[in-house]
């Protein structure tokens, strides 16, 4: 992947959010919650990282911890040359221009008494010295940008639909022309009728302004439909990283596989065609997670090397990574000669070799 | 009726509206279906498209006011739900009329035992005893797949993830054995793999127990996999009714083509683009003089703006049997649709 043509926007390396566990009455460090835990991937610039996943796997944690929204445990992360992770408050508050974020719950991310002009012109008031006339057309280009009309300038969040309301959400991420935005499901609380709007704007947004996006949802069709790269989550970390169009050909991991087949058809004819695999149970608690595979508990290709062994994530296929011991040397992590068998491995099971 | 069996749930012109200071709201407007025993019938809608205040409305599950039925008749085994007493009312839900509520973890007690809220309506319509009521509980959470039910039987809403609360919650509405279960967006608030499991296990319960099934969700791909006939609902109206598979292959009003194209496939060749559906949904106050989907349809003409069109047979067969559409498309005036 090294000097590809176009380069990173962002890359996070080893990035770990762990959240402490206090229990007892003197409040005694427990244990963690180990929510992101070792997570590494680059976002060309221009182009949509989607990151999936279950509630509860950690994706939204990535996204507020690659923004500073909180202090990461460990790793780094380098969004246009700057580690954000380790920047000093005054360079990150320089910064946040470059980086923002787009909320899931767009009832909840506007203040109810602030209005449309007010909340979109607030990170002008904190960043710019602006006048007021400025600002003020700085808000209505932004408007005229995300299809809202110009007379609702005035008007405050309840006086809009939820679609209108992710509308002003994007507007205000868009104020200070960042070049890399975090989009937190911004679609999974609208309609269906909705959503398909929404989505042509951040693309359409994209397209114009340059725009990177790290998209995160749980519905894996829009992500197909959005994104170039998917990192497929399990339980703090990345189960596999690959181009979007061979993730939905082909998913190498367990997991990703499994994922897939339970996503619904829109099609009568092909959902009673349709093998899905049924994952078992659910999944475990962060702060107790498995010793090896954070998936072995609901595998339905565990091997005992998998209850011991956290596998790494590697290289299999050119481009795609996958943390499986199915890719590997049967019983060793054999992480030196992953590469030599990438080929032989497409045949699904880990015997192959 | 044309077909030899008799339905077990028989909706009429169905019409509720809620009373507000804003005026009334036609919440479902003239909604008529039927279902026949083991069937499975999909409603499908957006939120505000009235599929949930009907559901509610079959067994007067809405206060009021504000809401008030108006008229119609819900007619389950030839006995009208909507002229009962409270007291005959009552016997009906939870007994021969099970729900299951979008929500699992709000629709619970949390301070009652599993246990507790699966026995209430065995010994309150069953008239079982504690310890009858406590072993068809345990079948039951065996039933519906949650591993060492007696034990699970003594403890409460919190101590079970979200899918598990679900199953419970299908457990307590399929207690009484009833002739007919309402499902209002089970499996929305679920992961993905959970929501197949969910699936799985109703397909699955449907073979062994054989009741009616209505199942109410904004997801055409849930749709898909498991309704024998859906209805699609807008503005609180039928506009669409099918077999399913007629439905997906053959979509005939505007709503119904514009929602199948608005959401991307997971597999075959990517969408270059997804397709809009302009504007927003309809806020149901004022007349009802007008097709309620006239706003963001292309296909809008001046007919559309005078007169709600009514459901039309597109197959020959009698209104709610077959394929019907409410689009005035479909008018014999215009019998070549211009979108077709």
């Amino acid at each position: 992947m090294l000097d590809a043509a176009p380069a990173p926007l962002v890359q996070v390396q080893n990035l770990k959010m762990h959240f402490p566990i206090y229990t007892g009455i003197f409040r005694k460090h427990t244990g963690d919650v180990k929510a992101v835990d070792g997570v590494s991937f680059d976002i060309m610039a221009g182009q949509t990282l989607g990151l999936v996943g279950e509630s509860g796997c950690g994706k939204s944690t990535v996204g507020r911890a690659m923004l500073r929204l909180y202090e990461p445990t460990a790793g780094r992360v380098v969004i246009d040359g700057d580690d954000v992770a380790h920047l000093a408050p005054e360079a990150l508050r320089r910064k946040r221009p470059t980086m923002q974020m787009v909320f899931q719950d767009p009832q909840a991310s506007l203040n109810p008494r602030m209005s449309l002009a007010e909340i979109v012109s607030e990170p002008l008031d904190e960043h710019t010295d602006w006048t007021r006339e400025q600002k003020l057309e700085r808000v209505y280009e932004l408007m005229d940008q995300v299809g809202l009309n110009r007379r609702f300038v005035n008007r405050f969040p309840h006086e809009f639909s939820g679609g209108q309301r992710q509308r002003i959400g994007i507007a205000r991420a868009l104020a200070l022309k960042p070049r890399f935005i975090v989009c937190d499901e911004p679609i999974a609380a609208l309609d269906v009728s909705i959503q398909a709007q929404v989505v042509n704007l951040l693309e359409d947004l994209q397209e114009k302004l340059g725009l990177t996006y790290l998209f995160i949802s749980h519905d894996l069709s829009m992500v197909r439909h959005l994104a170039q790269k998917v990192a497929v989550m399990y339980l703090g970390r990345i189960a596999e990283l690959s181009p979007s169009k061979d993730l939905y050909a082909k998913p190498l991991h367990p997991y990703a596989e499994a994922l897939l087949s339970a996503v619904n058809e829109p099609d009568p004819e092909l959902a009673a065609r349709r093998n899905r695999i049924i994952l078992k149970g659910d999944v475990p608690s962060p702060a107790n997670p498995p010793k090896g595979c954070n998936f072995c508990t609901r595998c339905p290709k565990v091997m005992s090397v998998c209850l011991t062994v956290k596998p790494d994530l590697l290289e299999v296929e050119p481009d795609r990574l996958v943390a499986c011991h199915l890719y590997t040397v049967a019983g060793s992590t054999g992480a030196s000669e992953v590469p030599e068998h990438k080929k032989q491995t497409r045949n699904q099971q880990g015997e192959t070799r | 009726m044309a077909e030899p069996a008799a339905p077990v749930l028989d909706v009429r012109d169905l019409k509720t509206v809620f009373r507000t200071r804003g005026g009334e709201i036609h919440a479902v407007n003239d909604v008529s279906f039927h279902l026949m025993p083991g069937e499975l019938l999909g409603v499908v809608g957006e939120s505000g498209s009235g599929k949930s205040v009907t559901m509610m409305s079959l067994l007067r599950l809405l206060p009021a006011p504000p809401a008030d039925i108006r008229s119609g008749k819900v007619l389950l085994n030839g006995r009208d739900l909507l002229a009962m007493t409270g007291d005959q009312l009552r016997a009906v839900r939870g007994a021969k009329i099970g729900f299951v509520f979008q929500d699992p973890m709000t629709s619970l007690n949390p301070v009652f035992t599993l246990g507790n809220q699966i026995m209430e309506p065995l010994i309150k319509h069953m008239r079982m005893s504690r310890t009858q009521a406590e072993t068809r509980a345990v079948e039951l959470l065996e039933l519906v797949g949650i591993p060492d039910a007696r034990r699970r039987l003594y403890q409460y809403p919190h101590q079970f993830s979200g899918g598990m609360r679900q199953r419970v919650m299908i457990a307590i509405a399929l207690a009484c054995d009833p002739d007919v279960l309402i499902a209002d967006e089970p499996t929305t608030a679920l992961d993905v793999t959970i929501q197949a499991q969910i699936l799985e296990l109703v397909k699955d319960l449907r073979r062994k127990l054989g009741m009616a099934i209505i199942w109410i969700t904004h997801d055409l791909g849930v749709i898909a996999g498991i309704a024998d006939r859906v209805m699609v609902m807008y503005g609180g109206q039928i506009v669409e009714h099918a077999p399913v598979r007629e439905l997906f292959a053959n979509p005939q009003h505007p709503y119904t083509r514009a929602l199948l194209q608005a959401i991307p496939r997971i597999t075959g060749p990517r969408d270059a683009r997804l397709k809009v559906i302009e504007g927003q949904p309809p806020i149901l106050t004022g007349a009802l003089d007008a097709c309620p989907f006239r706003a963001r349809c292309e296909y809008r003409f001046d007919t559309c703006d005078a007169v709600n069109p009514a459901r039309r047979a597109i197959d020959g067969q009698p209104v709610g049997l077959g394929h019907d559409v409410a689009c005035h498309w479909h008018a014999p005036a215009r019998q070549e649709p211009a979108h077709a």
